[in-house]
């Protein structure tokens, strides 16, 4: 039980940073899309930014362990396109198209019920594609640090240095 | 364009710095509480949805599915977590004045008019095909934009660049005759 109180608190504060930051809405998110709106450029930024260290600092201290997915070659690629062009379409990603309902942004709902379907539909093709796109290429897990060897410091230093560059670009174009 | 309503919106800047400071609490507090590092995603609670629904529906196809089986079906936590996020944005929307009941967003009403039943059938199969390629890239802006990125993941850089190649493409085409300044 605990674990589901957990997870719903962390749930509500987690959406009501996305509605204040204002990225649960279709035109922010496809404007992110098309660099014209670059709110939720500027939401996930700065949030991978602070989170990168505080991540790296307690990974370092032991206190939690990494947990991140294989890179694919396949899966990530075509995967991720596919995503990609969803997104522009839907307008939502899985996360915010519940935010946006919760925002009264009904049309979101359809979003999701597509979303569920899309989800049965990957449960069909899995067999074919586990032999096909998943077989392609496997990378195995990896982070940026280990496979360029270079320390994770370094990496998080260039992360704030191409974050902190972005920003001044968006204020600058007023985007 | 935006901010004609009264809508008391917080700096992007501040709002996902907070949502990091979030995840930094939610990665310790998740290996505190349950004895492993849970990090943010929604991918895998709309699997274990789709997989529930199904359930009632057709109960023995689910048993046989081996996508069902390998996503952690016990994975509690990011389905109440995805919960909440509907909670929460209620609630922020509700007290800053942001609610507003849409049926066509303005950019896609400016693009395929006002019809309420080209954006559902948009929305739906948008969504369907973001969410195959979610399940595919195994996960989501979240999961690999945020999560991914945040522990420098080779997996989450390559697919959130992914994600907003597709993206950019997609939406190019879509909208290229808009004229944004009007």
């Amino acid at each position: 039980m605990t674990e589901q109180i957990l997870g719903l608190v962390t749930g509500i504060l987690f959406g009501f940073l996305l509605q204040k930051g204002g990225v649960l809405r279709f035109d922010r998110q496809v404007g992110a899309l098309m660099f014209r709106d670059m709110t939720v450029i500027k939401f996930m930024f700065s949030a991978v930014m602070v989170g990168s260290v505080g991540l790296q600092l307690l990974a370092e201290a032991g206190a939690i362990t990494m947990s991140h997915t294989a890179m694919n070659g396949g899966a990530v690629v075509v995967g991720g396109l596919l995503f990609g062009m969803g997104w522009a379409v839907a307008g939502f990603c899985p996360g915010t198209a519940v935010g946006a309902l919760g925002e009264g942004r009904w049309h979101a709902l359809f979003v999701i019920v597509g979303m569920l379907v899309g989800a049965a539909l990957y449960a069909e093709a899995y067999p074919t594609l586990k032999v096909t796109v998943l077989a392609w290429k496997d990378y195995g897990r990896m982070t940026l640090p280990q496979l360029l060897k270079i320390s994770p410091w370094l990496c998080i230093a260039v992360l704030w240095g191409v974050g902190i560059v972005t920003f001044v670009w968006c204020e600058f174009k007023r985007v | 364009m935006y901010g004609k309503k009264k809508d008391r919106k917080w700096s992007p800047y501040l709002a996902g710095a907070l949502a990091g400071l979030l995840a930094i609490g939610s990665a310790y507090a998740t290996t505190k509480v349950m004895g492993r590092t849970a990090y943010f995603g929604s991918t895998t609670a709309y699997v274990r949805a789709a997989a529930m629904i199904e359930q009632k529906i057709l109960p023995v196809r689910v048993e046989k599915k081996e996508a069902f089986k390998k996503v952690k079906m016990k994975d509690d936590w990011q389905l109440m977590l995805v919960c909440g996020i509907f909670l929460g944005a209620l609630a922020a929307a509700l007290t800053g004045g942001a609610f507003e009941w849409e049926g066509v967003p303005p950019m896609w009403h400016k693009r395929f008019g006002p019809s309420e039943s080209k954006r559902i059938i948009g929305g739906f199969l948008g969504g369907a095909v973001a969410m195959f390629g979610a399940r595919l890239a195994d996960g989501c802006p979240i999961g690999h934009g945020l999560s991914g990125v945040m522990q420098l993941s080779v997996s989450g850089l390559a697919t959130a660049a992914c994600f907003f190649a597709g993206g950019l493409m997609m939406s190019k085409c879509l909208h290229m005759e808009d004229n944004y300044n009007d």
